[in-house]
């Protein structure tokens, strides 16, 4: 019989889960676990949102200036290369 | 040439790196300016793990840049493009921070935050050993209702994740950076940052954490910002 999964535990394992790092034990406990826990589906899906948000995130922009300064040394680079 | 590159400018993104490569070392501007405008972000809040202000972070960022035109010609595609150019920026940023005599090594920060305790959600949020569900919710999460996911892509909310990414321990916000912004493999960040792989999820795993907290009150309820 296996041990139990609680909240409190389940919470530190959501990175091991997604990134595939669990043993299929505890693979298997956290997926019970989420069958009848409400609370902890909501953790994991705020989690899973997060993690895909930070993958989107990427627009910011980039200083004129630098942009500037980096396209003279690619004129630079260019014309000695 | 001009300077500005239109935001929707998509030509490059679904090109593969021997593509780009191609463009940058016939001196395609575009192609470059591209790369500048994808990468330098991020390689700005890496070197900024390393050194102590934005200035001296914006001057390794520029030094990256060289040397990746210098290394272009050499450049044999081993690893990812992406991951030749922040492998760039962290010794950079490492040779910089060690002539400054000022860095902490990043071992040593990753050691400090991953060994401390630091709970994923607060303890008492969790009922404890004399209540009736020890080590269960004692208050579970508020739901973050319809489509987060596009709540979370609104200026607003971009900006509360940058803050909260800024907010971030050193060691936490650059592997963060590089495995979710960057999207780096574990195995390249652990490889880029001489991480074990489990030292790099346990930081991985708390800086989301702490990223999840930092958006839960804009995300819950009626407190919309």
């Amino acid at each position: 019989m296996m041990a139990d999964l609680d909240c409190i535990d389940l919470v530190e394992l959501t990175t091991d889960y997604f990134e595939g790092r669990l043993s299929p034990d505890n693979a298997a406990r956290l997926e019970a676990h989420l069958t009848e826990c409400d609370g902890c589906t909501e953790f994991v899906r705020q989690m899973h949102v997060t993690q895909d948000a930070l993958g989107r995130i990427d627009a910011e922009v980039v200083p004129a200036a630098g942009r500037e300064r980096l396209l003279a040394a690619f004129r630079a680079w260019k014309a000695g290369s | 040439m001009s300077v500005r590159l239109d935001e929707g400018d998509e030509r490059y993104s679904g090109l593969g790196d021997e593509t780009v490569l191609a463009q940058l070392r016939a001196g395609d501007e575009s192609a470059f300016l591209w790369l500048v405008d994808r990468y330098a972000p991020a390689m700005h809040k890496i070197a900024r793990a390393y050194v102590r202000d934005d200035a001296t972070a914006e001057d390794v960022v520029q030094e990256a840049w060289l040397g990746v035109l210098r290394g272009l010609a050499a450049f044999e595609g081993r690893s990812s493009l992406r991951g030749w150019i922040f492998t760039i920026v962290v010794n950079r940023a490492k040779t910089r921070g060690v002539r400054e005599a000022r860095s902490v090594p990043f071992s040593a920060l990753a050691r400090d935050e991953s060994e401390r305790d630091d709970p994923s959600v607060a303890a008492d949020r969790f009922a404890g050993p004399g209540e009736e569900w020890p080590r269960h919710w004692r208050a579970e999460p508020e739901s973050w209702g319809d489509r987060p996911e596009e709540r979370l892509m609104r200026r607003e909310l971009r900006e509360r994740i940058d803050a909260a990414i800024d907010a971030l321990p050193p060691a936490q916000r650059t592997v963060v950076l590089l495995r979710d912004i960057a999207g780096q493999p574990t195995a390249e960040v652990c490889n880029v940052l001489e991480l074990s792989e489990t030292n790099a999820r346990v930081l991985l795993h708390r800086a989301r954490a702490k990223i999840r907290r930092s958006l839960d009150p804009y995300l819950t309820g009626g407190s919309a910002v």
